[in-house]
């Protein structure tokens, strides 16, 4: 950690600042300042991160619901999804295909998708589907979700190399602080990433078409009951099979989507995928196994204190109390130690309230 | 127990694989392989105490193996002492606070009744400790890390001999085994993996970031060795003596010596754990940690505390862990937190465990042995396959050059491969449970 | 008499490969006709009731529905024949609304499910009122109606209730009796466990007093009731 994040946030220098102020419309114009750059570097990075958490949350909760078990290869399965989209892409662009001002990624997604719901049904078929009919305990499928993990990240990295890849076109910024600024007139900017943007209405895109599956189709309706009663599922007659090969392809959905997103947002890498894994699980247990509204809600829970607690207050503060000019960055927790925060959040809530915020098990 | 002619020959094949190595590559090579199969074995012998004897999934040994790493700096690291003046005890002194207020919120949540006023002080307590801890804190590591940066910037160590660090490397991993296990044991088993992989990634955190205790990411090298340097040999005109007696080179004779002398301190060790593992496993403790694994409600029913148990349990494999993780950096001489990664420090472990045999001590043994091995030449392996794969292919052809670009990355997958073969074909591994 | 509608005949057999739990025990119940199985607990009531139903290990006798042998039929191959099981414990969807555990009760058919749906809503009104509701903020009484109507969507031939009053008050109980009756009027026929042995016999056109695994005695509810031996052993004189 550098010196300079280790200043204590609160400290202040022997100076103080507090001048006649011109007039009350300054004051308010320095609330607005702190409030763009509030949301220029805390609320907006949030907003994207939380919803790819909780498209990735989502795949481990849907797992847990209906296949009971927490899969440890969700985070590869996520770099897998986001691989195949990625060579689409490539050869989407090769082609000239363009979908400007939308990344190219976005053409390429279905496909991104159906490949990597060949590749989980495929999984289920040769690892998962035999320890299923021996209905072997929950713990041992974990450590299977593990063979499977490594299988993963091993074809990934073999397919596409360990660096990092950029596969983001189109514009880049729906607002850049600069024309921000200009058309405001205020100090602050607040930048628009079109990839942030587009993680927010695609996640929501998705999340509804989720939802709509789960409450108002047959098939949705027979895989929540799967999840909240198998027995008496099955005594209905639904066919465990067809519920799981769904969930198999709702996950590679979500998963392939919450990867692509994340890729785009911020940059493809497989290592970095596997990092999500706590988070993510953090998001799903937080809010609930099981539960899919609580998916969500855990994902921005996650992504909101680990932004909030990493980010540097400094300029924020500098608005609001002019009177106080911190030396240091005002910064709870240094970035790296974001972990910390997922951790931190998880652990309260298994001490306090083991079952999630919502009441986890069916979906 | 006694080891049947099938489990002996399995280890003979996995040491006979090893000699030829030795024999076909070079003896520096293959005793390489042997120390850290040796390590591996220890740090498999660990987490097969938690998962074989009782059941407990801990994806985080990763996190006690690099305690035990970072043991070895502070334990025989010479102090810096102008580090030291700069901060050192305000730092300690930081720290004992911050510990203090948590403890203080514990307790605090312990005594007060329930009611309106519990939440508010603990969270009161906490977020006061937190501050009073970074005012305390932030400005002792910045005059320390301020003390020439580029050779040292950190706190140093204690200058004991290495060997101490060992057993402090398995205390410091048993005290984090201890929190982790005070919150998340008792819970459903996966809240426990995720609890472990979580501590684990913060503990890489801090080594990699706090540089006053570890240097972060400037790495301390130059840890000092339970054994002779190779230099020392070369220079030492009785050393040379002997093994030009034999016929030896001194320079390939000096390094093999160095190696053979860590091999048998590991050995040592090795036996020493195995055969107090072996002990606990087959006390009335160890039975009693068998039959709570096996049916946890009838052994709660029995009377029998299972938390506790489990506790003890994971604090001991843990405390294995850190034992390993300190041997692995003494070996390697230097610490590099940059290089923890989990695939290889925690999964990897638990293929060897798989593997060998989860729940036998020896299995554990022989898996981190043989994994271990297979891990090193998988690399080399794969690179040959491919390499004749795209004999055929035209240079300059993309898929050859991919090919050869990726074939490093084989290992994972055919431990992947490994790991889901063995759990579908011989769930019990190479040397079962007896 | 010609053949019963569902006979479980001499059935022998417990769970997997443990002690035997029935031995040559014989159930059956005629068209449109209640039957009940009573005896003291541990006596293996719900077990004969599973083995009719296929949840259980038979190594002797055989399951004959409308005459056709169904032993070697899975449970849910039974429902598909027209055989609805209601379990005694957690027998509906606890967070899928009335409405949804209605439709997953007839997830097998492919015809349209209205006409059935509205038939099980005028047997159990108070499942129309509260048919957005989840099934697990309902009351006992009411999960039970939901439990019977899940398993009347299949349009069954026979339907299998697993002591279904347990857990309900007398009132309640009663209630749930007429529904019973009524369902049995449509021309299904009933088999049930019951715990409450007295009253379950007075709606019973058969019953089975069952103890240790074995047929005690076998009869017209009303004449069990009548049977002063009966009276004394079981209904408590």
């Amino acid at each position: 950690m550098s010196v300079a994040d280790r200043t204590p946030p609160w400290t202040s220098s022997g100076t103080c600042r507090i001048g006649f102020r011109l007039s009350r419309l300054e004051d308010g114009l320095d609330f607005l300042n702190a409030f763009v750059a509030f949301a220029n570097f805390v609320m907006l990075p949030a907003v994207a991160y939380g919803s790819q958490l909780a498209l990735g949350a989502l795949g481990v909760t849907m797992i847990y619901g209906i296949l009971r078990f927490s899969n440890f290869a969700h985070g590869d399965t996520m770099a897998f999804g986001a691989m195949a989209t990625i060579l689409g892409t490539w050869w989407l662009q090769a082609m000239g295909v363009s979908l400007d001002p939308f990344p190219t990624a976005l053409l390429a997604l279905p496909a991104g998708i159906a490949a990597t719901a060949v590749f989980v049904l495929i999984t289920d078929r040769l690892v998962y589907r035999f320890y299923r009919e021996q209905k072997s305990a929950p713990v041992i499928l974990v450590i299977v979700s593990m063979g499977v993990m490594f299988v993963t990240n091993g074809l990934v990295r073999f397919v596409i190399g360990v660096d990092e890849q950029r596969f983001a076109d189109g514009a880049r910024f729906i607002i850049t602080a600069r024309e921000f600024k200009e058309l405001t007139g205020l100090k602050e900017g607040l930048a628009i990433k079109s990839t942030a943007m587009l993680t927010v209405v695609v996640a929501i895109i998705v999340v509804a078409i989720l939802f709509w599956f789960l409450n108002r189709t047959r098939t949705g309706k027979s895989m929540r009951a799967f999840s909240d009663n198998e027995d008496l599922a099955l005594l209905s007659g639904i066919n465990p099979e067809r519920v799981v090969m769904f969930t198999w392809i709702m996950v590679a959905a979500l998963a392939t989507v919450a990867g692509v997103l994340y890729g785009l947002d911020k940059s493809f890498k497989p290592f970095n995928y596997f990092q999500l894994l706590l988070p993510i699980f953090a998001s799903a247990i937080v809010g609930g196994l099981g539960n899919p509204i609580g998916a969500i809600a855990g994902g921005f829970v996650i992504a909101f204190s680990e932004v909030t607690i990493t980010y540097a207050f400094k300029k924020v503060a500098g608005y609001l109390i002019p009177a106080w000019e911190p030396q240091g960055l005002v910064q709870l927790l240094s970035t790296d130690y974001k972990f910390a925060v997922s951790f931190g959040i998880l652990i309260v809530v298994l001490l306090f309230r083991p079952t999630g915020l919502f009441r986890g098990k069916a979906l | 127990m006694t080891l049947k002619l099938r489990d002996m020959t399995l280890f003979l094949a996995v040491l006979a694989l090893i000699a030829a190595t030795g024999f076909l590559q070079s003896w520096n090579v293959a005793l390489g392989i042997l120390n850290m199969g040796l390590v591996s074995a220890i740090m498999a012998l660990g987490v097969n105490m938690q998962w074989g004897y009782a059941g407990l999934f801990n994806i985080g040994v990763m996190g006690f193996l690099a305690l035990g790493g970072l043991s070895t700096v502070i334990i025989s690291k010479p102090p810096v002492i102008e580090a030291w003046d700069a901060g050192g005890p305000r730092v300690i002194f930081a720290l004992l606070v911050g510990t203090a207020a948590i403890v203080a919120a514990i307790l605090a949540w312990r005594r007060i009744p329930v009611g309106k006023a519990r939440a508010p002080a603990l969270v009161a307590i906490l977020v006061v400790g937190f501050f009073v801890y970074r005012w305390l804190f932030d400005p002792a590591v910045a005059a320390i890390e301020a003390v020439s940066p580029a050779r040292a910037g950190n706190l140093g160590g204690l200058g004991l001999p290495i060997l101490i660090a060992w057993p402090v490397g398995a205390l410091l991993a048993a005290g984090a085994a201890w929190v982790v296990g005070k919150t998340a044991l008792g819970l459903r088993s996966d809240y426990l993996a995720i609890a472990t992989l979580g501590i684990s990634e913060i503990i890489i955190a801090v080594l990699k970031n706090e540089d006053w205790l570890s240097r972060g990411v400037k790495n301390v090298s130059g840890i000092p060795r339970p054994v002779p340097y190779e230099i020392d040999l070369q220079n030492s005109e009785r050393f040379v003596e002997r093994v030009s007696g034999f016929g030896f080179d001194p320079v390939t004779a000096s390094t093999i010596t160095v190696k053979l002398a860590y091999a048998g301190l590991f050995l040592a060790v090795l036996l020493l754990l195995l055969w107090l593992a072996q002990a606990a496993l087959n006390s009335p403790w160890g039975r009693m940690m068998r039959a709570i694994r096996d049916n946890e409600v009838a052994a709660e029913a029995m009377g029998k505390d299972v938390t506790a148990r489990h506790l003890q349990v994971f604090i001991l494999g843990s405390a294995v862990c850190g034992l390993a993780g300190a041997m692995m950096t003494t070996l390697d001489g230097q610490l590099t937190p940059a290089s923890y990664q989990p695939l290889r420090f925690t999964f990897l472990i638990w293929v060897m465990v798989i593997v060998g045999g989860s729940g036998n001590n020896f299995g554990a043994v022989l898996g981190g042995m043989l994994i271990w091995y297979l891990w090193v030449m998988v690399e080399p392996l794969g690179v040959a396959l491919i390499g004749g794969i795209t004999a055929g292919m035209p240079d300059g052809f993309w898929l050859k050059e991919h090919l050869l670009e990726t074939a490093a990355h084989m290992r994972l997958l055919t431990m992947g491969l490994i790991l889901l073969l063995v759990l579908r074909f011989s769930p019990r591994g190479l040397i079962p449970e007896r | 008499m010609s053949d019963p509608f569902l006979i479980g005949d001499s059935l022998s057999g417990g769970y997997g490969r443990g002690v035997d739990i029935l031995h040559s025990c014989t159930i059956s119940v005629n068209e449109g006709e209640i039957a009940v199985i009573v005896g003291p607990n541990g006596a293996g009531k719900s077990t004969a009731m599973k083995a009719v139903f296929g949840m259980l290990d038979l190594h002797e006798g055989s399951v004959k529905l409308g005459g056709e042998d169904i032993s070697h039929l899975s449970p849910q191959d039974r429902v598909a024949r027209g055989m609805a099981f209601v379990p005694q414990n957690s027998n509906t969807f606890t967070s899928l609304t009335v409405e949804e555990n209605l439709e997953m009760g007839a997830f097998l058919r492919r015809d349209d499910i209205s006409g059935t749906m509205a038939q099980v809503y005028e047997l159990f009104p108070v499942l129309k009122e509260k048919r957005r509701q989840t099934a697990g903020e309902l009351s006992g009484g009411q999960r039970q109606q939901v439990a019977v109507g899940r398993a009347l969507m299949t349009r069954p031939r026979v339907l299998m209730l697993d002591e279904p009053t347990a857990g309900v008050s007398p009132v309640v109980m009663d209630e749930l009796f007429d529904r019973i009756i009524e369902v049995a009027r449509t021309g299904i026929s009933i088999l049930m466990v019951e715990q409450n042995a007295r009253q379950a016999l007075e709606i019973a056109d058969r019953g089975y007093v069952m103890v240790q695994g074995q047929n005690a005695f076998t009869d017209t509810g009303e004449a069990l009731l009548a049977d002063p031996e009966v009276r004394r052993s079981f209904l408590g004189g």
